[in-house]
């Protein structure tokens, strides 16, 4: 899983990645325009996004809401210090959280960032933000030294990524 | 900032609809429309009218990078306010900047940087440092644990 092959990804796998990754077309047949943009049959449009999805090189193919246009204006991302001989098990049972959209363990950038666990806790309002980081705190118990929620306050930029073909 | 008022009811159904598994057919609007009780067409109008209003984001497969060979870090800057303006301008300038947040803390702009090789990573903080002059603390994923984009409308 770390370091996963690339050599499946053939020239057309990434012309494709780089045909749809601002967007599928919004035409009644998408991937039949895809298949004549890159030259190929539609069904070897359909196989290939077929293979990357079951490769996990693509999550899934769908829809990204703006948090706060559909009501979920609080967007906090919630860090926590754990004892890194517990942090996997419980980082494990944070992310099944329903309300964990993200969960990771990420490095420590001593002394200024003691925090190595994140988990992305989103909500209607602050208040509710705090309620699930709570549970989070309740169910770290004493693995957990300190922990910190910084709610974001503007979207700088949104783009998704870009690569170049 | 949208006002989630704006949105009704069958633009929520469809955003719920719609934040995963579009269907791999030859006229997968249509198959998606027929679950919602709508005609293609006005799926296809709604969509266009989310996106330009930028209730949605973006609209398509979500590539992770990573098992194509490229790299998806987070990094952080201490950015002082009055230079807030300048900094975000320089970082976003960048195309391997995907998304940057402004949040309350010290740590005040978190942004992604996507490469399509790790090389691309450390050369793309580097570049940061230099135009902006200040320091860039890179958050790499040690371990995902969970994601799951999906927010319900």
């Amino acid at each position: 899983m770390r370091n996963p092959a690339n050599a499946a990804l053939d020239a057309v796998d990434r012309r494709l990645m780089v045909a749809t990754q601002a967007g599928l077309p919004r035409v009644s047949r998408p991937y039949d325009l895809l298949a004549a943009e890159l030259g190929i049959d539609a069904a070897e449009v359909l196989t290939r996004l077929q293979r990357m999805l079951d490769s996990g090189v693509i999550r899934r193919i769908g829809a990204v809401p703006n948090h706060y246009a559909i009501g979920y204006t609080a967007n906090g991302m919630s860090v926590w210090n754990v004892d890194d001989r517990r942090v996997d098990a419980l980082g494990a049972q944070i992310g099944a959280l329903d309300f964990v959209t993200h969960c990771y363990r990420r490095p420590r950038r001593m002394p200024q960032w003691p925090y190595n666990l994140f988990a992305m806790v989103h909500g209607p309002d602050r208040a509710e933000v705090e309620a699930k980081a709570a549970r989070i705190a309740l169910l770290l118990g004493d693995a957990c030294a300190a922990h910190e929620v910084l709610y974001s306050t503007e979207i700088l930029k949104k783009t998704g990524l870009r690569i170049s073909g | 900032m949208h006002d989630a008022a704006a949105l009704d009811d069958v633009d929520r159904r469809l955003i719920n609809a719609m934040q995963g598994d579009f269907p791999l057919v030859a006229e997968p609007y249509r198959a998606v429309a027929e679950t919602l009780g709508l005609s293609e067409t006005e799926l296809l109008t709604r969509l266009d009218s989310l996106l330009a209003r930028r209730v949605l984001t973006r609209f398509g497969p979500m590539f992770q990078i990573e098992r194509a060979g490229g790299a998806f870090v987070l990094a952080a800057m201490v950015v002082a306010d009055e230079d807030l303006a300048r900094v975000s301008d320089q970082v976003n300038a960048f195309p391997e900047v995907a998304h940057n947040y402004r949040r309350e803390h010290e740590f005040n702009m978190w942004f992604v940087l996507a490469t399509a090789t790790r090389e691309g990573i450390p050369d793309a903080i580097a570049r940061i440092e230099q135009a902006t002059g200040l320091p860039v603390f890179a958050f790499p994923k040690e371990r995902e644990y969970f994601v799951g984009m999906k927010l319900r409308a």
